[in-house]
C-alpha cells in the first residue's frame, strides 16, 4: 500500500497497464509532453514516449475515431476527452459507433477502448467545463461507465477499465485530483460492474458515486450525531449497475436518498429511484429520495456554484424527512 | 502501367458480381423479400474493384451506406451477405446489421456504416494501429461527395496528415447527396482539390475506368505502405439508381443520366478485354452466366436460411 492521490492513482492504473501490454496507448489533447490538462498524464510521456503518449489536435471527432478504429484493428486504446462537457463534439464516434458496431456485426468486432474524462463543478470553470454527464452515458447500450472516488478505486477502476473488452468511460471528477488515500501497490484491477459499501448502517441507504460519496460520508457523520445510522453504498460503476447491492442495502435499511452531482430531472439518480420502487417496494418505509443539483447550467459565481452543488447539509435534510 | 491478365479478369468479374448482386437485390426488394432500405451500388463497381484489387487481406476499409460494392471487392462473401440483406441468422451480422451495418473484420472490412462521414475518423483510427504495429499494412476510406463536407472529413485529413497515417481516404464522387447536386453543395469541383489543404497529393480520375482507378490507388497504397502518409483519390463516377431503392431520382437531368449511362464501366472494362486479347465474347458470356449462378445460390442460401432466435436480440452487446 501507498499513500496517494487520486490523480496520482489514475496515473499509476494507467502507467501499469501500459507496461505490461504493448497494445496500450494513450492519446488526447496536451497529454504528451504538458502532461495533461490537470497533470494526470505527468511523467508518462518520459516514461513511454512520444509514439504511445500521443498529442492530437483539438479535433474530438477524430480522437474518438482514433478510438474507435484503432481498437477494431486490435489494439488497446485510452483516449482523453479533456473535459466530459466535449461529448457533443463527438456524440456520434460514441454512441452509433463505439457502442453499437459489436451488436450491428453480430458480435464480430472488438472494441477494447477506454474514454477518459474530467466532469464536475467546484472550480469556477463555469457552464461549458463543470458537466457531470454520466445519465447521457447510462442510456446508450453498449458503453460501460466508472467512476471512481477514491484513489484506490481511480487506480482499480483504472486498469479495470483498460483489461475491459468494451468501451468504458472513465469519469475522473476534477475536484477529486488532489484526495489522498491508501492505494494498494502493483497491479490491482477493479473490474466495472460492482458497488462497494464505505460504511455500515441500519436507518437510511445513501447511494452515491463520485464526488458525492464523500457528501453523504460527511452527512453519515452528522447524522450518526443524531442517532440516525446512514449506510453509505459507492456505486462506483454506473453501467454495468450492481443492483444487487443497491436493493440489499435498501432492503436492509428501508429508505433511500440518492445522491448525485448531475441535474436531477434525467438525471441517473431516476433510473435508481425506478429500480427501488420495482423491486424493493415492500421494504420501503418512506419515499425515495434524491439530492442532486438544480435544473440549470452550472454558474460561474463562486457562491452560486456552492448553492448548486449537492452539500452535506441538503442529504442530512433529506433524511431526516423521511423520519 | 502494366497489369497482369490475371488481375483485370479478377477485377472484371469482382464488377460482374457486384452488378448481378445488386440487380438481385433490386429485384428481391421491390418483391418485399427484404426489410429496411437497400442503397444501390449500381455503376460504380469500378471504384471499389479498382482500389481493393490494390489491397491484401490485412488491409482495413471503411464503407459507407452504399457498400455492398466494397465488402464484395474486398472478398466479402456473397451468401452471408444476401442473408444479411433478408435479415437471417446465418447473415453476416446474424441478421442483426442489415444491409448498412455489414461487416466482415477477419477481411479487414470494417463496416459499412449508416452515418455518412462515420468512416473517416475510423479509418485514421485503423491506419494508426497499422503504423504503431509496425505491418506495413493500410486503411482505405471510402466516402461520397456528401460525406466530404462534414467536419469528419477535416479532422480526419487533419490527423492524417500531422501524423503520417498510412491511409487512403477514396472518394466516389457520384455528384449526388441524395438529391443535392454537387454543384449546389460545395464551392469547388474537384474534391482532389481538398488535399492541397492538408499537404497531402489529391488526384481526380475516371471512376468508370477501372484501370485508371487501379493505377491510381496502387500508387496512393504505395505511397501509404511505404510510410509518406495519406493521399486522396477522386473517382468521378455515377449512381444508376436513386439513392434508395424506391427513390425515382427526378432530381437527376435525364440527359446527364443517358450521358453517364453511356460511360458504364461493365462494358467498358469488357471491350478493353477483348482489345487486348484476354477474353473473347465467348469467354465473358460464360463469366457472366457463371456470376448470375453464383448470385441465385446466394439468393436460395438467404431465402432457406433460418431468421434467428428471439434471444438473439439481447446477445452481443457486451464483448467478455
Amino acid at each position: 500500500m501507498a499513500q496517494m492521490t487520486y490523480m496520482e492513482a489514475l496515473r499509476d492504473g494507467m502507467r501499469m497497464e501500459m507496461r505490461r501490454d504493448r497494445n496500450v496507448f494513450l492519446a488526447g489533447e496536451d497529454v504528451g509532453f504538458f502532461g495533461g490538462c490537470f497533470g494526470q498524464t505527468a511523467g508518462l510521456f518520459d516514461e513511454f514516449g512520444k509514439e504511445r503518449v500521443v498529442d492530437t489536435p483539438i479535433t474530438e471527432t477524430a480522437i474518438l475515431g482514433l478510438g474507435v478504429g484503432s481498437a477494431a484493428a486490435g489494439l488497446r486504446p485510452i483516449v482523453e476527452l479533456m473535459f466530459m462537457d466535449f461529448m457533443g463534439v463527438c456524440m456520434d464516434e460514441i454512441n452509433n459507433q463505439a457502442a453499437k458496431m459489436r451488436y450491428m456485426f453480430g458480435g464480430k468486432a472488438k472494441l477494447p477502448m477506454v474514454v477518459r474524462t474530467p466532469c464536475g463543478a467546484g472550480l469556477s470553470a463555469a457552464g461549458q467545463h463543470s458537466q457531470s454527464l454520466e445519465a447521457w452515458l447510462a442510456h446508450i447500450p453498449g458503453i460501460k461507465v466508472v467512476m471512481p472516488a477514491t484513489p484506490a478505486d481511480a487506480k482499480g477502476l483504472m486498469e479495470g477499465a483498460v483489461r475491459d473488452d468494451n468501451p468504458v468511460f472513465f469519469i475522473e471528477h476534477k475536484v477529486l485530483f488532489g484526495l489522498s488515500g491508501e492505494v494498494p501497490d502493483g497491479e490491482y484491477v477493479v473490474p466495472p460492474g460492482k458497488a462497494s459499501v464505505l460504511r455500515e448502517g441500519k436507518d437510511v441507504s445513501l447511494i452515491a458515486w463520485s464526488a458525492m460519496v464523500h457528501k453523504a460520508l460527511a452527512a453519515a457523520d452528522i447524522l450518526a450525531k443524531e442517532g440516525i445510522f446512514a449506510e453509505v453504498v459507492d456505486l462506483r460503476s454506473i453501467v454495468p449497475l450492481d443492483k444487487k447491492a443497491v436493493l440489499d442495502s435498501v432492503c436492509k435499511t428501508g429508505r433511500a436518498v440518492i445522491v448525485h452531482e448531475a441535474c436531477r430531472t434525467g438525471g441517473f439518480g431516476g433510473e435508481i429511484a425506478a429500480i427501488i420502487a420495482d423491486e424493493a417496494f415492500d421494504s420501503l418505509n418512506a419515499p425515495v429520495k434524491r439530492v442532486a443539483a438544480p435544473d440549470t447550467p452550472v454558474p460561474f459565481n463562486a457562491r452560486l456554484e456552492k448553492l448548486y452543488i449537492p452539500s452535506a447539509e441538503k442529504v442530512v435534510a433529506a433524511v431526516r424527512e423521511l423520519f | 502501367m502494366e497489369i497482369s491478365k490475371e488481375i483485370l479478369l479478377g477485377m472484371y468479374r469482382k464488377m460482374l458480381t457486384i452488378r448481378r448482386f445488386e440487380e438481385r437485390a433490386a429485384e428481391l426488394y421491390a418483391a418485399g423479400r427484404m426489410p429496411g432500405f437497400v442503397h444501390l451500388y449500381v455503376g460504380e463497381e469500378a471504384v471499389a474493384t479498382g482500389v481493393c484489387a490494390s489491397l491484401t487481406d490485412r488491409d482495413f476499409i471503411t464503407s459507407t451506406h452504399r457498400g455492398h460494392g466494397h465488402v464484395i471487392a474486398k472478398g466479402g462473401k456473397i451468401d452471408l451477405m444476401m442473408a444479411e440483406l433478408y435479415g437471417k441468422a446465418t447473415g453476416y451480422c446474424k441478421g442483426k446489421g442489415g444491409s448498412m451495418h455489414i461487416a466482415d473484420i477477419d477481411l479487414g472490412i470494417l463496416g459499412a456504416n449508416g452515418i455518412v462521414g462515420a468512416g473517416q475518423p475510423i479509418s485514421v483510427g485503423a491506419a494508426f494501429a497499422c503504423k504503431y504495429k509496425k505491418t506495413d499494412a493500410v486503411a482505405i476510406c471510402f466516402f461520397g461527395d456528401g460525406a466530404s463536407n462534414r467536419g469528419t472529413f477535416h479532422e480526419a485529413m487533419n490527423m492524417a496528415s500531422s501524423f503520417k497515417l498510412p491511409v487512403v481516404f477514396v472518394c466516389e464522387n457520384n455528384m449526388y447527396g441524395i438529391s443535392n447536386y454537387q454543384k449546389h453543395h460545395m464551392n469547388i469541383s474537384d474534391i482532389a482539390d481538398r488535399a492541397g489543404a492538408y499537404g497531402v497529393p489529391g488526384v481526380s480520375v475516371d471512376g468508370n475506368d477501372v484501370i485508371a482507378v487501379y493505377e491510381a490507388a496502387s500508387e496512393a497504397v504505395a505511397r501509404a505502405r511505404r510510410g509518406d502518409g495519406p493521399s486522396i483519390v477522386e473517382c468521378k463516377t455515377w449512381r444508376h439508381r436513386g439513392h434508395f431503392e424506391g427513390d425515382p431520382a427526378k432530381y437527376k437531368d435525364p440527359e446527364e443520366q443517358k450521358a453517364w449511362l453511356a460511360k458504364d464501366p461493365i462494358p467498358r472494362i469488357e471491350a478493353k478485354l477483348i482489345e487486348l486479347g484476354m477474353a473473347t465474347q465467348a469467354d465473358i458470356d460464360a463469366m457472366r452466366a457463371k456470376v448470375s449462378e453464383e448470385i441465385e445460390a446466394a439468393v436460395k442460401f438467404a431465402e432457406d436460411s433460418p431468421e434467428p432466435g428471439d434471444d438473439e436480440l439481447l446477445t452481443d452487446v457486451w464483448a467478455g
